[in-house]
């Protein structure tokens, strides 16, 4: 069955980057939040198999959403990724401390996210 | 005379700097002298922050790494005083005189030789050592609030500011918990943080799982001065919890995160700490000497609109004033012609005057990308010069911010695909070094964006065999250099099994074509093998308001941006020659293709034209270019120039083809920009397609 990749990112750009960089690896279904409400919203109704997200969103920051998704027992084990902009070093200490699984920072080199997307969903 | 040149911007470096160096030190002055209430002004701190910063990005850009450094130190320690780790304390205020008398020395010093450089130790240990026992003694302010950790430990480093500026302000912090339905939750809560923000802050939002699955929950956290019964009348709900957290309230002296710490003066400079004598009434001639307004480019965009729109008012005003000289009226219709003549100066130069609001140095976008190649760089073990050129070019700010994401990823592509690693560079006999040049010019009505890195160029052949075996193009198909260039940017060009070599290009390079062209602009790559690649951006100055030649093609009007416009030509039918099945005219020994915008369109000739226009009429062209493309468009009038105010088509049209947007011509008509960007890039891919 088709792994599906759920991303959360309010920038369009960022957002169709991140898109074709995964599209470039083969067959996943990439279900695509334009904010952390969105992101919310679908994850009760689909089984995504990992996550990326942005840290500043609009409405809830992607810490947000890290520590929602690691309390909830429904996608606790789910593999996560941070990607965000030459950030902080606390914003990127508390990503990881709140149990995201990578840390990758704007702009990304597209073939460590591919290498990450391999050894989290083979 | 790249002498000179670097000398003028050194000028420009040295006076810009000495200009923030002034007015940071009458801020810090400023800031020394609330220390005697132990209250300081944010902006005040924010503003010292900011100066700093300036000198950080100028001196990066200039290779200063002396005065980067300390600049960079200065704005570490300012942070921790802005964000509250960092107590403010006649030590601090010693070492920030301390930091800006270093700054002068360096700058002083390289206004007459560049090589100027001194020891900096003792200055960045006096920096650190603030920096660090302040960060020991300083407790903290958040830790007193008494807030859950689970919801500490989500909040970014900016929302933490929030809530401590919150508790600097005295005002009272709650955390309200409330929970909805799955399904409507968004609504619900916006309704409810909007009620919350007519009377304070909501600084986070966090949300958990709710007691069912079709319900989730949030914690607010919300500064005010409201009291608990307030809050809970402004949320205009009762099934949330309210809870106060700690009490911040009034701790005027020793509480919040800039309180006044007594501690003794530091070793070293401490003799220029003592403030000058600028006693509170003489405050108002110390106020802020910057010059500069920083406004929301929404506001810009509205007075633009404004513009455009008197524009099209002198046009309605300037028409009535025909009518009334041909109705017999002419005496009257002159004096309104004459008067709609002034008012049409006044009105170019304001828009003039807008338009130059909106324009800022590519310096500032430039800035950003050093960053990135530093960091990418490291990240790749490269070694990588960055030759910086033309950046006081300017750009609409508009421009500026949506070019910065698809230049970040051609540099990183640049150093990560282009750039060998130092071993390869020196097997090859180049130097260890690599170097990434971002050069910006003006040219016309345009401004040229290229990024060259002198790394091992892109392979033709390579690119070619992998869009063969990728099936975008037939084995036997004949492409020029610059259609295999262009398949870098299909969709889909990059797989996965060779994305560590030359593959790793095509990732996202799709994406970035679309957005540059979404900004009218263009984007051609240029390579040698061996020897380097670039990439060359061209971007229009401003997309706000632009000039326009009207065109008719069969009985609809449409708008070519006048930038684009090289010429236009009327020519017999007979003129025009084929040349692989591809209309051609010859031009000053240039061949240019023709593009008939009526096929493009679809618009049939209608019986009325073919009864007025026979098969060998006179055709009229419009000669097109970007970057060193050329390409003529055939239309059937042209009906002269106006300025014009596109507006995008929005989304849902977003993908009609050959078209940039929507504009208004004076007569209440709504009519359609060409993009000509677009337009160029279809005829030429229709060529290619036609080499069979």
């Amino acid at each position: 069955m088709t792994q599906k990749i759920l991303i959360a990112e309010d920038s369009p750009t960022m957002r169709s980057l991140i898109v074709s960089t995964i599209s470039a690896m083969g067959d996943y279904e990439i279900i695509e939040a334009a904010n952390g409400f969105e992101a919310l919203r679908i994850l009760p109704r689909e089984k995504v198999d990992l996550i990326i997200t942005d840290i500043n969103m609009p409405d809830i920051n992607g810490l947000e959403l890290v520590s929602f998704i690691r309390n909830n027992e429904n996608y606790r084990q789910t593999p996560l990724f941070i990607i965000s902009t030459e950030g902080s070093e606390r914003d990127r200490e508390k990503g990881l401390a709140l149990g995201a699984n990578a840390y990758l920072v704007k702009p990304f080199a597209p073939d460590r996210l591919q290498a990450l997307i391999r050894e989290y969903l083979s | 005379m790249s002498e000179r040149r670097s000398s003028q911007a050194l000028k420009e470096f040295i006076s810009e700097t000495e200009e923030i160096l002034g007015g940071l030190n009458l801020d810090v002055v400023r800031l020394a002298d609330s220390l005697e209430t132990g209250e300081s002004d944010p902006d005040l701190i924010n503003g010292i922050f900011r100066g700093a910063h300036s000198i950080k990005g100028l001196a990066g850009m200039f290779g200063f790494d002396d005065l980067a450094q300390l600049a960079h130190s200065m704005e570490n320690l300012l942070d921790g005083l802005r964000l509250g780790r960092v107590p403010f304390s006649q030590q601090l205020v010693d070492t920030l005189f301390a930091a800006i008398d270093g700054l002068v020395r360096l700058v002083n010093g390289k206004s007459d030789d560049e090589q100027f450089t001194f020891d900096l130790t003792p200055i960045l240990e006096q920096i650190g050592s603030a920096a660090a026992a302040a960060a020991e003694t300083a407790a903290d302010p958040l830790t007193r609030l008494g807030i859950d950790a689970a919801i500490l430990n989500v909040l970014t480093e900016y929302e933490e500011h929030r809530l401590l500026e919150n508790v600097r302000k005295g005002r009272r912090i709650y955390l309200v918990k409330v929970d909805f339905d799955l399904s409507c939750f968004d609504q619900e809560l916006a309704e409810l943080t909007d009620h919350l923000k007519a009377r304070g802050e909501v600084i986070s939002t966090l949300p958990s799982v709710g007691d069912s699955g079709d319900r989730i929950s949030f914690q607010i956290l919300f500064g005010s001065e409201c009291e608990t019964s307030e809050v809970r009348t402004l949320a205009g709900r009762d099934d949330l919890q309210l809870t106060l957290c700690g009490d911040v309230r009034p701790e005027p002296v020793s509480a919040g995160p800039v309180a006044l710490a007594q501690e003794p003066p530091a070793v070293g400079e401490a003799g220029t700490a003592s403030p000058e004598p600028l006693a509170e009434e003489a405050g108002g001639t110390v106020r802020s000497i910057s010059r500069t307004v920083r406004v929301d480019i929404d506001k810009l965009d509205l007075l633009m609109n404004i513009v455009g729109e008197l524009v099209l008012s002198k046009g309605a005003i300037a028409n009535i004033a025909d009518q009334l000289r041909s109705n017999g009226v002419a005496e009257l219709g002159a004096e309104l012609s004459k008067a709609t003549r002034g008012l049409e100066r006044r009105l170019d130069e304001l828009q003039k005057g807008v338009m130059d609001v909106r324009m800022v140095p590519v310096g500032q976008l430039f800035e950003k990308m050093t960053r990135i190649v530093r960091r990418v760089s490291n990240e790749q073990g490269k070694k990588v010069a960055l030759d910086i050129r033309g950046a006081e070019t300017e750009l609409d700010k508009l421009i500026i911010e949506d070019v910065s994401d698809p230049l970040m990823h051609i540099i990183r592509n640049a150093i990560d695909h282009g750039l060998e690693t130092p071993e390869e560079r020196l097997a090859v006999g180049k130097s260890e070094k690599g170097s990434i040049r971002l050069w910006a010019s003006q040219k016309g009505n345009h401004v040229v964006i290229e990024v060259h890195d002198d790394g091992r160029g892109i392979d033709p052949a390579a690119v070619r065999r992998k869009a063969v075996a990728r099936g975008l193009v037939r084995p036997d198909q004949e492409l020029s250099l610059d259609e295999i260039y262009d398949l870098l940017f299909m969709p889909g060009f990059s797989t996965r099994d060779e994305v560590s070599d030359l593959s790793g290009r095509g990732v996202g390079m799709d994406v970035v074509k679309n957005n540059i062209a979404e900004l009218s602009g263009m984007i051609e790559i240029k390579s040698d093998v061996g020897g380097g690649t670039s990439m060359i951006i061209t971007l229009p100055i401003t997309l706000a308001i632009i000039k326009a030649l009207i065109v008719r093609i069969r009985e609809k009007t449409y708008a070519i941006p006048i930038n684009s416009v090289l010429e236009t030509l009327m020519l017999d039918s007979a003129m025009i020659r084929t040349i692989e099945c591809r209309e051609v005219i010859e031009l000053r020994e240039t061949t240019i293709p023709l593009l008939r915008l009526n096929s493009v369109f679809g618009l049939q000739r209608t019986a009325a034209d073919a009864a007025t226009a026979p098969q060998d009429e006179r055709l009229f062209v419009a000669i097109v270019g970007l970057a060193d493309k050329r390409i003529g468009f055939v239309v059937d009038e042209l009906l002269g120039q106006q300025d014009v105010v596109i507006k995008s088509l929005g989304k849902t049209l977003s993908f009609v083809k050959g078209i940039a947007g929507a504009a208004e011509l004076g007569n209440q008509q709504t009519i359609l920009v060409l993009d000509v960007a677009g337009l160029i890039g279809e005829a030429l891919r229709s060529e290619s397609s036609l080499h069979v």
